[in-house]
């Protein structure tokens, strides 16, 4: 039971906002010592996790290609093209995305998409300027919440559609993990029952990010724009 | 130690681009932030940044070959650089919005093309290089398919883009290294989550966990267990910030004793919505930084935590549907009713 002590320093250090590097040394050496390890048998065993999990920070690489778009005017392109759909509104192309996000991570597409290459550069600048189009200045709180749920689309989307794909990790982490235990189940019987999630998920965030353009309606409402016609 | 870099040396050579070709090139371009970091004198804590970049960058170019003792000291390092405000913005090397929106104009949205090209090899590194064996070795690795088609992609890209847009060779460094001084310290985040991880794997927190739920829940009715098993996938899911580590100790603690063995309960329905009950924990959890933390840092959101909180109403409303659907569908449907 003392070894759940580093998950106590886990939380409360999120909690009360100290830096999560620090936060998660600390629990790393607390952790181990409650199991018995002494500091040099932690780091080795963190310093081995760490170089083998160095694929996680290999979405960085498309900064530079990302940021020099980006200097040539990717993000106002983005903008522009919203600009000239009429029916767009914030809501209504977040939800696109997400149901499109899901689609492609359902057939195994998870790629196409994410934060870094998806998400700043296209989807939030887009979602920004179907919210100003309507004449208002976005208030900087609305600019952020919009932004916000770019991001969360982008997740709820690749979260609850890959597992409909029946050749992706998780699928096949059930299958093993189960017929370790001595039950054998098909990958297809896995991926057939992520759909019912699936469409839930779709259909709870849809609407959640629909009613985002009523709040934005309500926020505009308030500050009304000097320079509308 | 020199076994496993021997054995490693010999994995990578079964295709003509592996994973360590991979962490080669990323290895390079941190270098790069961190090189162009050092010569940025309008970066207050200049070498601060530089020394965190150099670090990250030396963990991807001989990662491989140190001890694990070394890789543990490098990551302590960045911890301490990270944690104790070592790092600054650079000066933004970059152009202005009113140069922006004419060169939106004037380029049109060709733009969109080299961004999508990283997508685009992606998807097809991932159908079709996976067979492709010129002189039999093959081109890429399959297992890391997906990982090596985006290095590809990024790759061709970015001298797509150097040769069409002509900007100062440097500029692609510079403009990557804006993007990543926002995010700063966050960005070894997910790694470091995942060290953390392997830690509470190797002290059996995972066991202790499985422990509490088996022992101080009373399941006398299918849906108490369904309950505590969905829910408990997405509290230790955001705990641990992974699903794939809260599975295993879940379902062996509740999900195959109960739900499957004594309530009879389609072990296949249990799986797939047990799993995606621990992504609703995904959605809420600091621990998934890659998620949620890095993006928060790269939209430049003044509050670290405003992905969770646009997520949360949904991961709790998924959360409770899904506890429904299993109780719903696991003893109705599926083909493993004994």
């Amino acid at each position: 039971m003392l070894t759940l002590l580093g998950v106590g320093v886990v939380v409360l250090g999120f909690l009360i906002r100290i830096n999560p590097l620090l936060v998660i040394a600390a629990a790393a050496f607390v952790t181990g010592w409650a199991a018995g390890f002494g500091p040099v048998a932690i780091l080795v065993a963190f310093g081995k996790a760490f170089n083998e999990s160095r694929y996680v920070s290999l979405v960085f690489l498309v900064l530079p290609v990302i940021g020099l778009l980006e200097r040539y005017g990717l993000q106002e392109r983005a903008r522009m093209l919203v600009a000239r759909i009429p029916a767009a509104t914030p809501g209504r192309l977040l939800v696109a995305y997400l149901a499109l996000r899901q689609m492609f991570s359902a057939v195994g597409l998870v790629s196409i998409g994410g934060h870094a290459q998806m998400v700043r550069p296209l989807i939030a600048p887009m979602a920004e300027a179907a919210g100003e189009k309507r004449g208002a200045e976005l208030s900087s709180g609305a600019r952020f919440r919009i932004r916000a749920y770019a991001a969360s689309a982008d997740n709820v989307g690749v979260f609850f559609g890959e597992d409909v794909f029946i050749a992706i990790g998780s699928i096949l982490l059930i299958k093993g993990f189960l017929e370790q235990s001595g039950v054998v189940v098909q990958p297809l019987e896995l991926s057939l029952w992520a759909i019912p999630t699936a469409l839930m998920a779709l259909a709870i965030h849809g609407t959640r990010l629909l009613l985002l353009d009523r709040w934005l309606a309500t926020q505009t409402a308030v500050v009304p724009s000097e320079s509308s016609p | 130690m020199a076994r496993d870099a021997n054995r490693r040396r010999a994995v990578r050579k079964l295709a003509v681009i592996g994973l360590e070709e991979v962490y080669l090139f990323a290895g390079f371009v941190f270098a790069g932030f961190a090189v162009q970091s050092a010569r940025d004198r309008s970066n207050p804590r200049r070498f601060g940044t530089a020394a965190f970049w150099g670090l990250f960058s030396t963990s991807f170019l001989l990662g491989s070959h140190l001890p694990d003792s070394a890789n543990g000291a490098l990551a302590l390092a960045l911890v301490l650089l990270g944690g104790f405000h070592a790092l600054g913005k650079g000066g933004e090397r970059t152009t202005s919005e009113a140069d922006r929106r004419a060169s939106a104009t004037e380029y049109g949205n060709a733009l969109f093309v080299p961004a999508l090209i990283i997508p685009a090899t992606a998807l097809l590194g991932t159908v079709a290089l996976k067979n492709v064996a010129p002189g039999g070795m093959p081109f890429i690795d399959a297992k890391q398919a997906t990982l090596i088609s985006l290095a590809l992609g990024v790759a061709i890209a970015w001298i797509v883009a150097l040769l069409w847009l002509r900007p100062r060779l440097l500029a692609p460094l510079d403009e990557g290294r804006r993007l990543m001084d926002t995010i700063g310290w966050a960005a070894v985040l997910p790694q470091m989550l995942a060290s953390l991880g392997a830690v509470f794997a190797l002290a059996g927190v995972g066991r202790a966990v499985g422990l509490v739920f088996a022992h101080y829940i009373p399941f006398d009715h299918a849906f108490t267990a369904i309950a505590a098993y969905c829910i408990g996938m997405g509290v230790f899911t955001a705990i641990m910030g992974n699903a794939f580590a809260a599975f295993p100790v879940m379902t062996a603690a509740i999900g195959l004793p109960l739900i499957v063995h004594k309530f009879g309960g389609d072990p296949a329905i249990m799986g797939a919505i047990g799993m995606l009950s621990g992504f609703c924990g995904t959605l809420t959890t600091p621990m998934a930084a890659n998620f949620n933390i890095v993006p928060a840092a790269l939209l430049e959101l003044p509050d670290r935590y405003a992905v969770i909180k646009a997520q949360l109403p949904t991961a709790i409303l998924l959360l409770a549907a899904n506890t429904i659907l299993m109780y719903v569908l696991v003893f109705r449907f599926g083909a493993h009713h004994a």
